[in-house]
C-alpha cells in the first residue's frame, strides 16, 4: 500500500468488518448515520412543503398533466438498480474482491448519470412547456423538492468517481473500505428518500 | 467581605425593584390598558392574567425565598462544618414533591386556559345582534369596512357599545396583527386568509388600537382610534357618514392599498365590493 | 449595469463612514501589529489551521465577544432612539436595519457561539478525551461560522443590512417588499454558519457517545456533557429545518419561485411554522448548555454532589422532547383553532415541570454545602432568580388567551430577554469566568469580576423589568418611535439609562481581562476551584493532547473522587511509561474552505452567479482535495510528552 500505516489505520480489529476495524473508520460511519438522519429532517421539510402546496397550481399545469409514467418508472429503475450494485460492489469488497468491486461501482456510477441526465431532460421537457419554477406554488415545490434529490445524486456521482480513483490507487484497506461503505450508506439513502417521491410526487400526482 | 453582603444586596435591589413597580403602578394606572378591560373578551383575558399572575407569584416567593435560605444558611462561615455533608445527593421525597406541585400548578392554569380558548372564540354574550367590520392591513394604515353598513373608514374605527363586533382580518401587504388592549387581545392580518376576532366595548369611550406585527417603515405609525358609541349615537354616525362622506372609487380604493405610505384618518359613504380583500381568501380558525 | 450597482454598492449614512473609518483603522492596526511583531506565521501556524479543540473552542469565544459588542452596539442604538418619545436619531429604516441585526447576531452570532465555544473549551476534558471525535470537522464548524458571521456583518457596509427582523417574516422579507442585497446577507449568511453549527451537533455527539474515559458511563458523566449531548441532538433536529426555510425563501428571492409568495399559491405562513420549528428548539439549544454550566459551578462552589442527578438528567431529556411540540406558541395569535391552541398552551406550560424540578434541584445542592461565592459562582447564583422571573412569565405568556394581549408587546420582550440574557448570557459569563483558568492560565481578577457583575445585575433589571410594564401599557415591540403622553416616556428612559449601564459594566469585564493576562497570578495546580470533574485534573492550560495517560473513571465528580476517595489505590496508575500519542495534523484546508463558501455566498448575495460559482467550485475543489489526503495524522513522541509534563511539574 502506497501511503503511510498509522494509529487511523490501525490496529485493525479483525473480529469486525474492514470499514469498522479501525477506531477511526468506526467514529465516522456513526458520525455519517447521524448526518444522514439530519439529511431525513431537510427532505421531511421539502415533503412537508410539497403536500401543502401540491393542489396550489394557480391556473398552471397539474400534476396529472405534467407527469410522463414511462420517464418517471424509467428513472426509477435505473436508480433502483444502482442502489443495487452498489451494494454488490460493498459485497465484494467484503470477500476481497478488488477488481469486482470496481467493476460494479462503476456501473452504480453510471446508472446514476443515467438517472441524472433522464431528469435533467424529464426538467427541461417542463420548462420547455412553460412548467418552470415561477409558474406556480405547487411547482416551485416540486423543483426544489426533486432538484434537492437530482442535487445530491449529482454530488454522490462526483464523490464515487474520487472514491473510484482512491479504489484503483490504494486497493481495498481499512480507510478505502471505509470510505467505499460511507459512499454506500448515502447512495441507499437517497434510493429511499427516492421511493417517497416516487410515491408522494408522481404516483399520487397521477393518481388524483 | 463582600461575597457576605451579596445576599443583602440582593434583597435590597428585589426590594426596590418591588417598590419602583408599586409606584409605577399607583401612579399611572389607567395607562396600562391590558389591566384595564373594557369589554368582555379583555375581562377574560384580564381574569386568567390575574390568575396566573397569582399563582406564579406564589411560585416565586417559595423559590426566592428557599434561594435566600440556602445562600445565607450555607455560606462558607466559621461553623459551617458542622452541617457540610458533600455526599448528599437526593431525596426521594422532596423530589416527588417539586414534581407533583408544578404538576398541579400546570392543571390550575390549564383547565381554565382551555376553557376561555374555546370561550373566545364565540361570540361575547350579548342581547344584541353582532355587527361585521372587514378589517385590512396595508402598507401602512387601517382599512374598516362595513359589509351591512356598506361604509368604509380608514385609520380609526367607530363600533356600538354593548354590541360583539366580528372582525374579520386580512392584509393587501406584509402580516400585522390587530390590536386594541382594553377591548381585547390582538389577531394576525395575513394575506391569503381571512381571521375572526371577536370584540366588545362594554361603554361608550375611546380606545387606543395599533399594529402589534412589524410590517415595515411606517409600522410604528400604525395606530388608530376606536370611538365605542351607544346604539342611537352609532346609527346616527352611519347616517351622517352616509349623507356627508364621499364614496370610494376604484382608482382611490386601489391607490390606498398601493400606495407605500402612511394616509390621514378618511371616510366613505360606500366603497366598490371588489376592494373588500376578504372575498377572495380563505378563512381560518373560526 | 455596473454603475449603477456601484452607486447602491456602499452603504452611505454618517454612522455607517465612521464604522467604515473604524473597519479600516482596526484592519490597518491588525496587519501592521502581525506584521512589526512577525507574528503572521504564528497567527497561521498556531490559530488559523488549528484542529485543536481547546483553540477552536477559545476563537469561537473570541468571535462570539467581537459579535456581541456589535449586537450590544445595536442595543444602544435601540435604547438611545427610545429614550424619548419621537426621536429623530435614527430613521425609521434604519431602526428596523439594527433591531434585525441585534436579534440576528446576539442569538446565532453571538449566544450560540459562545456555547459551543465553551462546550468545545470543556467538554473533551470532561470526559477524558483527547480532541473531539473529528477534530478536522470541528475547524470546518467554525470557519464556516466565521465566515458566515462575517458576510453577514459586511452588509452593514456593503449593499445594506436585512431590515425584516430576525423572524424574517414573510412577504415583508419576501421579494416583493424587500429588493435588494440585505435580505439575502441574512439568508446565506445564516446559512452558511448554519452548516457548521450542523456539523459541531454531528461532532458532539459522536464524541459524547464514543470518546468516553474508560469507566465513564453515561450517569456518571458531568452535567455538563448530557447538556451538551441534548444539545446536540437538539441541533441535529433543528438546524435542517432553518437550512430548509432560508433555502426556500432564497429560491423565492432569487429565483422567482412561491414558496410563500402572496401569490400564484404560495403561503407566507409556511414560513411562520418552518421558522419555528426550527426557532423553538433553538431557544433551548441556547439555554441547556447554560444549564450545563449552572450545574457544575453550584455543585463546585457548594462542595457538594449535585442534587438529584437522575432527576437533572431527565428533566433536560423531557424539554428536549417537548420543545419540539410548542412552536405554535409563537403564533397563538394567527387564526389557529381552539384546539390547536389548547394543545399547544399546555404543552408549553408543561415545560415549566421539569425546568421546576431543576431550579428546586439547584437550590438544594446548595443544601448542607459550604458556599463560596466566587464570581462564577455569582453569576450562576443570579441565573437562578432571574430566570425564574423569566420563566414565570413564560409560564403567563403560554396561556393562549392572555398571550393576545402579550404578543410581540415588550411584555414578551421583557420575557425573552430575562431568559437569553439572565439565562444564556449569565451561564455564558458564570461559564467563561469558571473556565477561563483552564483555557489562560490565570484566574480572572476577583473585584473587578465582582464590580462587572454587580453592575450588570442591576443595569439589567433596570433595562428589562419596566418592559413588562411597558408591554401591558400597549408599547409593541420594532416601533421606531412612540408618541408622548402614553405613559411610556419615563418607563423607556429608565430602560435606556439601564443599557448603557449594561454596556459601561462590560467595559468592566474588558479590563478584567486585560488585567489579568498582566498581572494575574498564574495556576499552576491545574485546579483552581478545587473542582469536581475531569478537566481539573490535568494542567492549565491543558496540554495540547489533554492527558498524557487517560484517565480511569469510578464514580461522578470523577476528580473530587481522586482526590478525596477513601480508596485511592485504585487511581493509583501503575507508573507505566508514556506511549506516543496519536493527534490529527493541522489543516489550512478549513480556514480557506470558508473563505471560499463566503466568496460564493457573498456573489449569490449579489445575485452575480459568476462568482457564486467559482466560490462554491473552490470549495469542491476542497473537499477533493481532502478526500485523496491520507497523510491526516501524526504521533507526539514519548520524549515531546515527557518533556511537556516535566515543565508543568508533573512528570
Amino acid at each position: 500500500m502506497a501511503y503511510p500505516i498509522d494509529a487511523h489505520h490501525a490496529p485493525v480489529d479483525p473480529s469486525v468488518p474492514l470499514e469498522y476495524s479501525t477506531e477511526d473508520g468506526s467514529l465516522k460511519i456513526l458520525g455519517f448515520w447521524i448526518f444522514l438522519a439530519a439529511d431525513i429532517v431537510l427532505f421531511s421539510c421539502l415533503f412537508a412543503t410539497y403536500i401543502v402546496l401540491h393542489n396550489n397550481t394557480y391556473g398552471g399545469p397539474t400534476a396529472q398533466q405534467l407527469f410522463d409514467v414511462p420517464g418517471f418508472v424509467a428513472e426509477t429503475l435505473l436508480l433502483l438498480t444502482s442502489s443495487f450494485t452498489c451494494g454488490l460492489a460493498i459485497f465484494e469488497m467484503h470477500r476481497n474482491r478488488l477488481q469486482p468491486m470496481i467493476g460494479w461501482w462503476i456501473v452504480t456510477i453510471l446508472l446514476g448519470m443515467g438517472f441524472v441526465a433522464m431528469e435533467i431532460s424529464e426538467f427541461a421537457k417542463y420548462v420547455g412547456e412553460g412548467a418552470n419554477i415561477t409558474r406556480s406554488a405547487f411547482l416551485s415545490a416540486f423543483f426544489i423538492l426533486v432538484g434537492t434529490h437530482g442535487t445530491h445524486v449529482t454530488i454522490g456521482i462526483f464523490w464515487m468517481i474520487a472514491l473510484l480513483i482512491q479504489f484503483i490507487r490504494y486497493g481495498i484497506t481499512a480507510v478505502t473500505a471505509r470510505k467505499a461503505f460511507v459512499a454506500s450508506l448515502y447512495w441507499h439513502f437517497l434510493d429511499a428518500v427516492w421511493i417517497f417521491i416516487f410515491t408522494v410526487v408522481y404516483l399520487s400526482g397521477k393518481v388524483s | 467581605m463582600s461575597s457576605m453582603l451579596s445576599p443583602k444586596k440582593r434583597r435590597g435591589i428585589a426590594f426596590a425593584a418591588l417598590s419602583v413597580s408599586v409606584l409605577l403602578l399607583s401612579g399611572c394606572g389607567s395607562q396600562i390598558a391590558v389591566l384595564h378591560p373594557e369589554g368582555p373578551v379583555a375581562q377574560q383575558e384580564y381574569n386568567l392574567i390575574v390568575w396566573s399572575f397569582v399563582l406564579m407569584a406564589l411560585v416565586g416567593l417559595v423559590v426566592f425565598g428557599l434561594f435566600a435560605y440556602m445562600i445565607i444558611k450555607y455560606r462558607s462561615r466559621p461553623g459551617i462544618e458542622k452541617y457540610y455533608d458533600p455526599n448528599l445527593e437526593g431525596n426521594k421525597k422532596l423530589e416527588v414533591i417539586w414534581t407533583v406541585i408544578p404538576i398541579l400548578i400546570v392543571i390550575a392554569l390549564a383547565v381554565p386556559t382551555v376553557q376561555t380558548t374555546y370561550a373566545l372564540k364565540k361570540p361575547p354574550v350579548s342581547a344584541h345582534d353582532p355587527i361585521e367590520v372587514d378589517v385590512t392591513s396595508a402598507n401602512w394604515k387601517w382599512i374598516f369596512q362595513y359589509p351591512a353598513q356598506h361604509i368604509e373608514t380608514v385609520n380609526y374605527l367607530v363600533i356600538p357599545a354593548g354590541v360583539p363586533v366580528k372582525f374579520m382580518l386580512t392584509s393587501v401587504g406584509p402580516m400585522n396583527t390587530f390590536w386594541i388592549p382594553e377591548l381585547g387581545g390582538m389577531e394576525f392580518t395575513m394575506p391569503g386568509a381571512n381571521l375572526g376576532l371577536w370584540l366588545e366595548a362594554n361603554k361608550p369611550g375611546v380606545y387606543l388600537g395599533r399594529g402589534a406585527n412589524f410590517s415595515g417603515k411606517g409600522f410604528a405609525h400604525m395606530q388608530f382610534n376606536v370611538y365605542s358609541k351607544s346604539q342611537s349615537q352609532f346609527n346616527q354616525w352611519v347616517s351622517k357618514v352616509k349623507r356627508q362622506d364621499p364614496s370610494l372609487s376604484l382608482t382611490e380604493a386601489h391607490y390606498l392599498v398601493n400606495h407605500q405610505g402612511l394616509s390621514p384618518v378618511l371616510t366613505f359613504s360606500s366603497y366598490p365590493s371588489s376592494s373588500v380583500a376578504q372575498n377572495s381568501n380563505t378563512r381560518m380558525g373560526m | 449595469m455596473l454603475p449603477h450597482y456601484f452607486n447602491h454598492l456602499f452603504v452611505t449614512g454618517i454612522d455607517i463612514y465612521i464604522a467604515d473609518v473604524l473597519i479600516i483603522l482596526t484592519s490597518l492596526g491588525i496587519v501592521s501589529v502581525l506584521t512589526y511583531f512577525k507574528k503572521w506565521k504564528w497567527l497561521w501556524r498556531e490559530w488559523l489551521t488549528t484542529v485543536d479543540h481547546k483553540k477552536i473552542g477559545i476563537m469561537y469565544i473570541l468571535a462570539a465577544f467581537a459579535m456581541f459588542f456589535r449586537g450590544g452596539m445595536d442595543g444602544l442604538m435601540m435604547r438611545t432612539q427610545l429614550a424619548v418619545p419621537n426621536n429623530h436619531f435614527l430613521s425609521a429604516q434604519h431602526y428596523d436595519e439594527v433591531f434585525t441585526t441585534h436579534g440576528t447576531i446576539m442569538i446565532l452570532f453571538m449566544a450560540m457561539p459562545m456555547l459551543i465555544g465553551l462546550i468545545n473549551v470543556a467538554m473533551p476534558l470532561q470526559i477524558g478525551a483527547r480532541d473531539v471525535a473529528f477534530p478536522y470537522l470541528n475547524a470546518i464548524s467554525f470557519w464556516t461560522f466565521f465566515f458566515g458571521a462575517m458576510l453577514f456583518n459586511l452588509s452593514f457596509v456593503i449593499g445594506g443590512s436585512p431590515d425584516a427582523g430576525w423572524t424574517s417574516y414573510v412577504p415583508l422579507a419576501g421579494p416583493h417588499f424587500n429588493p435588494g442585497p440585505g435580505e439575502n446577507y441574512y439568508l446565506f449568511g445564516l446559512n452558511l454558519a448554519g452548516l457548521g453549527t450542523l456539523a459541531s451537533g454531528i461532532n458532539f455527539l459522536v464524541t459524547v457517545i464514543r470518546m468516553r474515559a474508560p469507566g465513564m458511563t453515561l450517569m456518571r458523566m458531568p452535567m455538563f456533557v448530557w447538556s451538551t449531548l441534548i444539545t446536540s441532538i437538539l441541533i441535529i433536529f433543528a438546524f435542517p429545518v432553518l437550512t430548509v426555510a432560508l433555502s426556500l425563501l432564497t429560491f423565492d428571492r432569487l429565483f422567482g419561485s412561491h414558496i410563500f409568495s402572496m401569490t400564484h399559491g404560495g403561503m407566507p405562513m409556511m414560513w411562520v411554522n418552518l421558522f419555528w420549528i426550527w426557532g423553538h428548539p433553538e431557544v433551548y439549544i441556547v439555554i441547556l448548555p447554560a444549564f450545563g454550566i449552572l450545574s457544575e459551578i453550584i455543585g463546585t462552589f457548594s462542595g457538594k454532589k449535585l442534587f438529584g442527578y437522575p432527576a437533572m438528567v431527565g428533566s433536560q431529556i423531557t424539554i428536549a422532547f417537548l420543545s419540539f411540540v410548542v412552536w405554535v406558541h409563537h403564533f397563538f395569535t394567527m387564526g389557529a383553532g381552539a384546539a390547536v391552541n389548547s394543545f399547544f398552551g399546555v404543552s408549553t406550560m408543561l415545560i415549566a415541570i421539569p425546568t421546576g424540578v431543576k431550579v428546586f434541584n439547584w437550590l438544594f445542592t446548595m443544601y448542607k454545602g459550604k458556599i463560596r461565592f466566587n464570581t462564577p459562582m455569582l453569576w450562576a447564583l443570579a441565573f437562578i432568580p432571574t430566570f425564574v422571573v423569566g420563566g414565570m412569565t413564560g409560564v403567563m405568556l403560554a396561556i393562549a388567551p392572555a398571550d393576545y394581549q402579550y404578543h410581540n408587546s415588550y411584555f414578551l420582550i421583557a420575557h425573552f430577554h430575562y431568559m437569553l440574557i439572565g439565562g444564556t448570557v449569565f451561564g455564558v459569563f458564570a461559564g467563561l469566568y469558571y473556565w477561563w483558568p483552564k483555557m489562560f492560565g490565570m484566574k480572572l481578577n476577583e473585584r473587578l469580576g465582582r464590580w462587572h457583575f454587580w453592575t450588570f445585575m442591576i443595569s439589567f433589571n433596570l433595562t428589562f423589568l419596566p418592559m413588562y410594564l411597558v408591554g401591558l401599557m400597549g408599547m409593541t415591540r420594532r416601533m421606531y418611535t412612540y408618541p408622548p403622553g402614553l405613559g411610556w416616556s419615563h418607563l423607556n428612559m429608565l430602560e435606556t439609562i439601564g443599557a448603557f449601564g449594561q454596556g459601561i459594566s462590560m467595559t468592566f469585564m474588558l479590563i478584567n481581562i486585560v488585567w489579568s493576562f498582566k498581572y494575574a497570578e498564574r495556576d499552576v495546580t491545574g485546579d483552581a476551584w478545587d473542582g469536581r470533574a475531569l478537566e481539573w485534573s490535568t494542567t492549565s492550560p491543558a496540554p495540547e493532547y489533554n492527558f498524557a495517560h487517560v484517565p480511569v473513571v469510578y464514580s461522578r465528580d470523577a476528580f473530587w473522587d481522586m482526590k478525596y476517595s477513601k480508596n485511592k489505590e485504585k487511581y493509583q496508575v501503575k507508573e507505566k511509561p508514556y506511549r506516543p500519542i496519536h493527534m490529527p495534523n493541522n489543516s489550512g484546508r478549513p480556514f480557506l474552505m470558508g473563505f471560499a463558501f463566503f466568496i460564493s455566498f457573498f456573489g449569490f448575495v449579489f445575485e452575480w452567479y459568476l462568482v457564486g460559482g467559482i466560490g462554491l467550485a473552490a470549495v469542491f475543489y476542497l473537499m477533493f482535495q481532502r478526500s485523496f489526503e491520507y497523510n491526516t495524522d501524526h504521533y507526539i513522541s514519548v520524549e515531546e510528552i515527557e518533556h511537556t509534563e516535566a515543565v508543568t511539574g508533573r512528570s
